[in-house]
This record gives C-alpha cells, structure tokens and sequence, in this order.
C-alpha cells in the first residue's frame, strides 16, 4: 500500500522498552484494563464445574475442589488485546489444558477445534493444537491472589500467543467440535485465529 | 445509507487517509474531531474505529476511538478525552490542527451497536467521554426522527466536564420521548437541581426505565462505573442479556 500520511507533529512516546517482545500496532500499559461485552458474572464455587464433551457426551467434569486438587502449573507470559495494549511478565497459575486432557484419560484429543463456553453466554474458537503442549491454562490465580471477577475469576482461559479474547473470562466448558466455527467476537467481525504477531485483528486480517 | 455488515468474513477493514476538517472544543479536555474519510463506508450508532498516527521517523501508534456522529451524517466525528501520558489522546486533543491527516479503518464492532430497528425502550447511562458511543445513538435516533422512548443518565465529574451539553439539552426539548438527567460527582453550581453523587441503584430506579418496560440498555464509561450501574441493574431485577457494556480502561485511550 501507499505510504501513511505523517501526523504532523505526533512523535509519540516511542517504545520505551524491548519492542521485541511488542507485537505490530500494540502498545505497554502497566494496568490491566478490563473488556467485557456485558455484566460480569459473579459464580457461585459451590455450584461451579468445569467440563470437557463433545456432541452430547461429557468426557470429564470437574467440580472447583476437584479441580483446585488438579496439578498445577505456574506460567509468566505478555498478552495482548486487540484494542491494542500489551503486558508484560504477566504471572498466572491454574491448569494446564494438557493435564485437563490427561486427568480426563483423552490420549488423543478427539477432534481438531474447540469451542470454549463461559458464564454469560460468551465463546470463543481455539484450534486444539494451540491448546495443547502447555500453550494454554485455564487460570484461577493472577499474580499470586485468586482471579478477580471483573478479570475472569474464579476461572479464565489463558491463551497468551493469540490475542486476549481468546483468553475467555468465566471459563465453564471446553467442546470439541469437529469443523471451526466462529465464536462470539468472531461472529461480529474479529479474526477467526488471532495471532497478534500477524495482528490478525478483524476478518481478512 | 448503507448497509454496514461487519460480520462478513470477507470483507477486510482497509486503512484509509482521514483528513480533520473541524475541531470542536467540548470541554477543557475533550475535543472532537470533524473527519473527511474518502471512500468511508458507513457505520452504526455504537461502532468504533481503530485510528493510526505516523511520526517523520516511521513510529506509529494506535488506538480505538468510538464514533460520536449519527450513521445519517457524512463526517466521521470522533471525540477524545486528552489523558495524562496518553500518546495518542494528548495528540489527537490537544496537537492536532485542521488539515492534518492520519489513519483510520473500521467500523469495528457490532455488539454494543444500536439501531431505530431494533427499537427500544433505550436507557443509555455514560460516565465522562463514556458519552461517545451513546451520543451516535442519540443522533441516530434524532435523525431518523423516531419516538421511542429514551432515557440518558449521564455522570460528570463538573459542570463543565458535561460533553455535548447543548446538543443534548436540545435533544431533549424536542419533547419526543428522550430524557436527560446528570449526576455531577465533583463539585455543582449553585442552584443545581440534577444528581449530585455517583450513579447508584436508587438513581438507577428513579431515573432509569422499569424493568417491565424491558429497556434496551448500553453503559460505556470508565470501568468502575460500568462494573457497579451493570451490577445495580442486575440486581434490580433487569435482564442479563438486555444489558450491552463498553469500558474505557484508563489506558484504553
């Protein structure tokens, strides 16, 4: 394409720290902003499960106690939201998806996609191998302390190599379905996929 | 108008030139931004557009902007809150002069979108330059000259923080079933009659539509305030799934 016109006058900030760790179009903040596209859900642990099926067929299920018992894993990654602020050295605990896969007996993941469900009726779709081979967790602590409602608590999906709507807040389900399908955002325009190293922001990114 | 459908697939949101061709000064930290877009395509009342600044030595930055202009008026206005050590907003509100020019591509987004045809009952509640998005409705809704019942809870910090004032005041002297109340958390003049404290469940139930009246409801304003009016209408009883939010995180600018 043509050159961008230059703002006359902007010169910005400029990076103040190791851009190669920022992906395109993306900027630091040092806060945590908060995007969600309604109420936040407040859930009630004692009524909480999380669970993994496919078609009708649930293949595990797991109450709060059971899955605070669930090895866990300690993660420190940057994620990146599409309305363009990153954050670095983020630090999560939670469940890798890879123990979720072996604790529920899966050798081998049934199908290629997944679609993940949560409270307040937001989805989102994530191919299984982005998933898998400890790229993924669902998360209940964030910088030592249980997850904050507005942030996802007490359980969010934690994808940090894709854009951070697929890292779905108020995570319940994980389906396997057998073809991609648009999830919530998806649906209204964003990327199917969400590499923000490819900025794969919007459909035809 | 046309016919916006973000959620095509195939359609890819391309960068285009926008042009400033007038500034209005809202308020002491708030400015819109009057923009020429060759070739713009339309939005609706609620979208947003991704805005991209360029400097001489190739930095660029971007940012997502709400637009503030009705669907039905050919300039894409955009109003924007200067912010302590924003790049982006200290520019866009404060450097920026007719005639300057920088990227922009949308619309994006097309949930926290309102249209005449999806009707209403509309209770709309903004908190400071949260006023944006919804302002694209009202102008909506003025321009195609529709009745349907509205209601605008607006927090300010001051008098003079209020955005769009007069246009709003305006708007609802044309007695057409918009209401406008503000709630000014700072500081009032004197002889103030409006709301004088945070947007809380009573001002909610005082100001707001029933939750029989089943209102279509949109909140954008910083995160605070949308966290608690959302869990104040919750639990007054409206509907989950009525209820659409937008936040402007303090660095989401």
């Amino acid at each position: 394409m043509t050159q961008p016109p230059v703002s006359r006058g902007f010169r910005g900030r400029g990076p103040p720290v190791r851009t190669d760790r920022l992906p395109p179009g993306q900027h630091l903040t040092g806060d945590f902003p908060v995007l969600s596209a309604g109420p936040t859900p407040k859930a009630d642990l004692r009524n909480w499960t999380f669970s993994l099926y496919e078609g009708d067929t649930v293949l595990a299920e797991w109450s709060w106690p059971d899955f605070e018992s669930l090895p866990q894993t300690d993660l420190k990654v940057d994620i990146h939201c599409v309305t363009t602020w990153s954050k670095l050295d983020t630090h999560w605990q939670g469940v890798t998806i890879d123990t979720l896969f072996d604790a529920a007996g899966l050798s081998e993941p049934p199908t290629s996609f997944t679609m993940i469900h949560s409270d307040g009726d937001y989805r989102t779709n994530i191919p299984v191998e982005d998933l898998i081979e400890g790229k993924a967790m669902v998360a209940t602590r964030y910088e030592g302390a249980p997850l904050e409602a507005e942030h996802g608590g007490p359980a969010r999906l934690l994808v940090p190599h894709l854009y951070f709507w697929k890292s779905a807040k108020w995570v319940r389900r994980l389906e396997f379905i057998p073809d991609d399908e648009p999830g919530f955002w998806e649906e209204l325009g964003y990327h199917m996929y969400g590499d923000p190293w490819r900025e794969q922001r919007y459909a035809g990114d | 108008m046309p016919e916006t459908d973000t959620g095509s697939p195939a359609q890819k949101l391309i960068w285009r030139v926008a042009e400033v061709s007038t500034i209005i000064d809202e308020t002491s930290r708030v400015k819109s931004l009057v923009l020429d877009v060759p070739g713009w395509p339309g939005h609706r009342a609620g979208q947003h557009v991704d805005v991209r600044l360029t400097a001489e030595d190739g930095y660029q930055a971007q940012r997502s902007y709400s637009v503030a202009s009705a669907p039905e008026s050919a300039p894409v206005v955009l109003t924007v809150e200067r912010i302590e050590g924003g790049e982006v907003s200290s520019y866009l509100a404060a450097d920026v002069q007719p005639g300057d020019r920088f990227e922009l591509r949308g619309p994006i987004g097309g949930y926290f979108v309102w249209t005449v045809a999806v009707g209403g009952p509309l209770f709309l509640v903004a908190g400071g330059s949260g006023i944006a998005p919804l302002m694209a409705m009202l102008r909506h809704r003025a321009a195609a000259e529709s009745t349907i019942p509205a209601v605008l809870l607006y927090s300010s910090r001051t008098f003079d923080d209020i955005i769009y004032r007069e246009e709003l005041d305006q708007m609802a002297a044309r007695n057409d079933g918009l209401r406008v109340a503000y709630t000014l958390t700072r500081r009032q003049p004197p002889g103030w009659t409006g709301g004088a404290r945070r947007i809380d469940g009573s001002m909610l139930e005082r100001i707001g539509l029933p939750v029989k009246a089943k209102p279509k409801v949109f909140i954008c304003g910083p995160t605070s305030l949308v966290e608690s009016v959302a869990q104040f209408l919750l639990d007054l009883g409206h509907e989950r799934t009525l209820i659409k939010t937008e936040r402007f995180g303090p660095t989401g600018t």
